[in-house]
């Protein structure tokens, strides 16, 4: 396989990646607008495998150095981005099930 | 990459392939709340796969790549347990790691390969760590204004298009003789300079209603830099990753530029926070209502349909759980409560949503925007709480209003408006609300969390 023709490939994958991308995310409902940034920002920090490499190659100081960096960033967005991602979602709740924790607080406004 | 691969490179590659399926399934299943958390599992399991099979590759030594993901971990878990009121700086500091990330590693390549770099490389590359610069700064601009370190107000001086635009086009012009003679290392890092300057000016005249855009480009951005650096590496999986993230942002950017009536081209090269500069002087006074606690509980009691319409102002004054209590007395005596979300209202896509949410209000109750509007006129009260632009009806009827043709809520229909707001000021864009002054408006003075928790108060008392 030449260069060019890996071009080609990569093209093909993000032009298509790019409209499986559009039609998904356009029927994500905007309640979760918030929630879809913060996991896209950590399945984004995948550019971690790129920089895993950088280090664990070690080819030159240089290339270590960004490395190690590049995967302290990544990786914080990994873990804060799926984290606070689940605490959201955990936060969305339908009024069918919700019935009882509204009696509650309102039991206790009137005991105030 | 040659035709023939050992048994590891395939395993490499096929974790890769399971990842971004795994990545495609977790953002489908975000399009709904019910199945929302099920996604979190498939990106999670996506990242582990991809991760421990970039791990085997021969040759490698692990010993900084472990400290680096344990420094990684411990920066990480903070910032996922902020406050939900601290989740758009959050949002644009992720949007600044991703990019750092993406910046460093694609400078260390050029150092790598340089001068052996093929043309389409070098200008892949380019993009790459021009994009991922500008984004990096960018981002951290807005963290600090959304954070309030900087100031908010959108600072603009004469020629700053200009000076945007020559700094954007030297970069170019690096990029472009990098791609000539791939061999000059030292132009380099002038191009890294030029971008993450270019990044702070573009923020610098942004105001903070335009931030839901601004989040959106910016996360955009981020996702084209990943994807550049895809092609740079040759990774399928991370050119998938980027196209996903970068398809995200700008679906985002659209949607709030819409919302704000800005084309998206005019969105694109930043000309946000034009929209100052008018109003102000010359408005003699004219009578407005006002009401008291006691008068607004009443009102709020007797009436069948109430719409509340949160803003900023709710989330500023942090009055999001009065609300709630607001809503449970009046859901208690049988009043239907729904709330009315603009796409734009607060800091970024989805901000409202989330801080009702966190507050334990159901989500079945909060209505977008073109769902709700025809209910305005059936609509007995509708309450207003720290929102202005996005219930101005000179957006409708005046064709000098600067926020003329911005999709509004059509609050002035309701039987009674209620307006919640600190004094007659008028909001961040300076432009004066017709609403207020109208007949069946009654202006609420006060803070939004002390206001609302006033008329609880009144309500639990009248019948308690």
């Amino acid at each position: 396989m030449n260069s060019s023709s890996t071009l080609i490939n990569a093209l093909f994958i993000f032009v298509l990646a790019g409209f499986i991308g559009f039609e998904v995310i356009r029927r994500v409902s905007p309640l979760l607008h918030t929630p879809l940034m913060s996991l896209t920002n950590a399945l984004d920090a995948i550019a971690v495998v790129g920089a895993i490499v950088l280090v664990g190659e070690h080819k030159s100081t240089l290339a270590t150095v960004f490395g190690f960096i590049a995967v302290v960033a990544a990786t914080s967005n990994i873990v804060g981005g799926f984290l606070i991602t689940d605490r959201m979602l955990k936060m969305f709740k339908s009024s069918r099930p919700d019935a009882q924790p509204a009696a509650k607080s309102a039991a206790k406004l009137v005991a105030k | 990459m040659t035709a023939e691969l050992g048994v590891i490179p395939v395993i490499i590659e096929l974790l890769y392939l399971i990842a971004s399926v795994l990545f495609i399934l977790s953002l489908k299943w975000m399009s709904s709340p019910t199945t929302a958390r099920h996604g979190i599992w498939a990106g999670e399991i996506g990242m582990v796969l991809a991760i421990g099979g970039t791990l085997l590759n021969r040759g490698m030594s692990y010993h900084l790549i472990a400290i680096a993901l344990v420094l990684g971990t411990i920066i990480g878990v903070p910032l996922g347990r902020v406050a939900m009121t601290a989740v758009p700086q959050r949002t644009a500091l992720s949007h600044a790691f991703g990019a750092l990330c993406v910046t460093l590693v694609g400078s260390a390549e050029f150092y790598l390969r340089s001068p052996d770099i093929s043309r389409f490389m070098m200008a892949v590359l380019s993009l790459e760590v021009i994009l991922g610069g500008l984004t990096v700064t960018g981002s951290l601009m807005a963290a600090g204004k959304l954070q309030e370190i900087l100031p908010q107000r959108p600072l603009t001086y004469k020629g700053q298009n200009l000076v945007n635009f020559l700094l954007l086009a030297g970069a170019v012009a690096i990029a472009v003789s990098l791609v000539l003679h791939p061999g000059a290392r030292s132009l380099f890092p002038f191009m890294i300079l030029i971008a993450l300057t270019f990044g702070v000016l573009l923020i610098i005249p942004i105001g903070g209603a335009d931030m839901p855009t601004v989040i959106s480009l910016l996360n955009g951005y981020a996702g084209l830099s990943a994807a550049a650096m895809g092609f740079v590496l040759n990774s399928k999986l991370l050119i998938i990753a980027g196209a996903l993230d970068g398809s995200s942002g700008l679906i985002l950017s659209i949607i709030m530029s819409k919302a704000m009536n800005r084309s998206f081209t005019n969105v694109l090269f930043g000309a946000f926070g034009q929209v100052q500069a008018s109003a102000a002087a010359g408005e003699e006074a004219r009578p407005v209502r006002s009401a008291t606690p006691e008068e607004a509980a009443a009102i709020l009691s007797a009436a069948n349909r109430v719409i509340v319409v949160p803003g900023y102002g709710m989330a500023v004054a942090q009055a999001q759980h009065k609300v709630r209590e607001l809503y449970d007395a009046l859901t208690k005596r049988g009043v239907d409560v729904r709330f009315a979300i603009h796409p734009v209202a607060g800091r970024m896509p989805g901000h409202m949503n989330v801080l009702l949410a966190e507050a334990d209000i159901p989500y079945d109750r909060l209505i977008e925007m073109d769902e709700i509007n025809g209910d305005f006129p059936q609509t007995d009260v509708a309450l207003v709480i720290g929102a202005n632009d996005v219930t101005n009806p000179a957006a409708r009827t005046d064709a000098s209003s600067p926020i003329y043709g911005m999709p509004i809520l059509d609050v002035d229909k309701a039987h009674t408006v209620m307006v919640i707001k600190r004094s007659m000021n008028p909001g961040f864009a300076g432009i004066d609300n017709p609403l207020y002054y109208l007949d069946n408006t009654l202006m609420l003075f006060g803070d939004a969390k002390a206001f609302v928790g006033s008329i609880v108060r009144e309500l639990s008392g009248a019948h308690g």
